[in-house]
């Protein structure tokens, strides 16, 4: 259980990293923002609360591991590993720029802290299943996380990671589903619809969690009760909203990418600010 | 300078205001009504390819798989056997690496008359990085039996390359760009055939044979080096990578006996591979230079920026010249009369 005091804590992490994303997105020229901020609470708790990492060893072969499968939402997670100290939040503003280390997907050869290069969607989970597989192979206690999302699970190649996740029983892997219900060309249920999700998972051999992916609260319960699971990999379905803080964005499939200007980008930052009053934060 | 789509299919677009993407989306609407079996599939890339056009106008012939490339294809596959004639449209990486054994196999193996038109091909969606660069997409592609391979310049010649792979027998990929690319040609009525390479300037000291985003480029090099060196530069626009125009080739080798390859693309396998091994086997020497990528992923940055680092605008290609202009080549002039 989360105190007091964490909650708040990661709450202002939060807050921090969501306008950091609205002011690297303005300098970028534009970016997947709708999934950046639908996935952020969660990668906040994973980074601020339990992933058992070093800024200044980020290539400690026993440190715990992140996999951004949807890897079009590094706008949420570069402007992070910035945050958390990994490198100079300065360099962001070249996000996009000519031989910057940061461009719309995240590239492991060159992002201190970041452990998969990823952007082509349906390769995170393998390789995650494969990392918590090393894990066990060289009796490490690492972790992995894996985040999808949910118009990504069309890709076969999660489910075949997902046979072989429950055939192996992985159970030193926590995957995450940003459930906020949109894709490209479409709501995912008009596209390419995944439901019965938890069936399907259920199905395929897993534990499924479903949680709502905005409480801090909840997120922190489901970690902690996947890690009493044994012999069985866990997924959250962490029910999200695509745009989450930014009025303007939220639930809307045409923000899965955008460009904002510095007035839409000071609507957003109010708007961010409204939305942690409301959550509580005062200061 | 406005450039019209002149096409007999369709009324004049303003090109200047259209992305290559849009006008390819227009033709495939247009197209749709003199062919009643075409049908047209994306995996969740309906507006960012354009497909989505032909949705709009044909919503019950067209089929949207979710992201699922290798699905994708599989699923044309399918429909080509019924007698369909399925055009997909999803970005190059995807098409060429995803979804390759469905391709080769369950499209090429088959001659299954399905139509690729992949977008963001090479650098084109420049800072996405490497996960969507794709330039190895020409070499993978080429190998395929049964494949062709069209690299269009622009968007009217794009236009020009679906409407004739259509008419076309057997599987085809159309590779284009994001969309954004300026364009070369002023209108569609420049003779477009596949396999045949069109000479865009004519020249005496040196040949450049350049594909896609290129020819502009190149075309634009030739002119400023007719100005400023006085130099006579040739300049071919190799559309159709396979089958190549070996003829073409073969007479930029004899009458200009220096050759410069420019591709959006690795250095390995792709344009300038395929020019070299026809080169190769005519036993003819010549200088000849490759300029892309050298067996290299790619840097994050603009595509302008892109374009520029590799040698791949004007700029680039003028310096390239340069090199070679002022490099002694020993002329054997024996030969000239075998060709
Ligand atoms: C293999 C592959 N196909 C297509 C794309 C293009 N693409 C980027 S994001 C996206 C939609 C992703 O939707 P979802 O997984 O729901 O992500 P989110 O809503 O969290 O942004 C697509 C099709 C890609 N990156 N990779
Ligand atoms: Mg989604």
């Amino acid at each position: 259980m989360l105190s007091n005091e964490e909650y708040k804590e990661l709450l202002k992490t939060a807050r921090t990293i969501r306008h950091s994303v609205i002011d690297t997105t303005l300098k970028a020229g534009g970016a997947h923002v709708g999934g950046g901020m639908s996935m952020l609470d969660i990668v906040v708790m994973l980074y601020f609360k339990y992933m058992k990492i070093d800024v200044n060893n980020p290539d400690d072969p026993d440190r715990d591991r992140f996999v951004l499968s949807k890897g079009h939402a590094a706008i949420g997670y570069i402007p992070l590993l910035a945050e958390k100290g990994f490198f100079d939040k300065k360099l962001l503003d070249d996000f996009n720029k000519f031989k910057s280390p940061f461009g719309m997907h995240p590239d492991a050869n060159k992002i201190p802290g970041c452990d998969a290069s990823t952007g082509s969607l349906g390769h995170g989970l393998p390789m995650a299943v494969g990392m918590a597989l090393g894990a066990r192979i060289q009796k490490k206690s690492f972790y992995t996380y894996c985040i999808v999302g949910d118009g990504e699970l069309n890709e076969g190649s999660n489910w075949e990671a997902a046979m072989t996740a429950a055939h192996y029983k992985v159970d030193n892997l926590l995957l995450f589903i940003d459930r906020n219900k949109h894709m490209i060309d479409g709501p995912v249920e008009d596209i390419m619809g995944i439901e019965p999700l938890a069936d399907k998972w259920k199905a395929f051999g897993w534990k499924v969690l479903e949680i709502d992916g905005h409480d801090m609260y909840q997120i922190s319960e489901a970690i902690e009760m996947a890690k009493e699971i044994k012999d069985q990999p866990v997924v959250v379905i962490a029910h999200t909203i695509k745009g989450k803080s930014v009025d303007f964005m939220e639930d809307e499939t045409k923000w899965h990418y955008g460009a904002i200007d510095s007035a839409l980008g000071e609507q957003a930052h109010a708007s961010i600010d409204k939305m942690y009053v409301e959550l509580g934060l005062t200061e | 300078m406005s450039k019209e789509v002149t096409g007999t299919t369709w009324n004049v677009y303003d090109a200047n205001k259209l992305t290559q993407a849009e006008i390819y989306g227009r033709v495939l609407c247009d197209l749709g009504e003199e062919y009643p079996n075409l049908v047209g599939l994306t995996a969740d890339l309906a507006k960012s390819t354009k497909i989505g056009l032909f949705e709009e106008k044909y919503p019950e012939r067209f089929i949207n798989t979710g992201i699922a490339e290798q699905n994708l294809f599989g699923i044309a596959a399918g429909m080509a056997k019924t007698g369909l004639l399925p055009v997909v449209s999803t970005m190059a990486a995807f098409a060429s690496m995803r979804a390759a054994e469905q391709v080769r196999t369950d499209i090429c193996y088959q001659n299954l008359n399905v139509k690729i038109i992949a977008t963001h091909g090479g650098v084109s969606f420049a800072s996405a990085g490497t996960t969507h660069h794709a330039t190895e997409d020409v070499a993978i592609m080429r190998s395929f039996a049964n494949m062709t391979v069209i690299v269009p310049a622009d968007g009217i010649e794009t236009a020009n390359a679906v409407r004739a792979s259509l008419k076309h027998d057997g599987p085809v990929y159309i590779r284009i760009g994001r969309g954004f690319e300026p364009t070369y040609y002023e209108n569609e009525d420049y003779g477009f055939e596949i396999g045949k390479a069109v000479e865009v300037r004519d020249g005496t000291d040196i040949t450049i044979i350049a594909m896609g985003i290129t020819v502009l480029q190149a075309a634009e090099a030739a002119d400023f080096l007719a100005k400023n060196d006085g130099l006579s530069v040739r300049v071919i626009n190799m559309h159709t990578i396979k089958p190549i125009d070996r003829e073409a080739i073969m007479k930029a080798v004899t009458e200009t006996r220096r050759i410069l390859t420019v591709e959006e693309h690795n250095v390995i396998g792709g344009l300038g591979t395929a020019v070299a091994d026809v080169i190769a086997e005519s036993g003819k020497g010549c200088a000849f230079t490759k300029v892309g990528l050298n067996d290299e992923f790619a840097e994050i940055g603009y595509p302008e920026d892109l374009y520029a680092y590799y040698k791949l605008d004007a700029d680039g290609i003028i310096e390239k010249v340069r090199e070679i202009m002022g490099k002694d080549f020993e002329e054997d002039d024996d030969w000239e009369d075998e060709v």
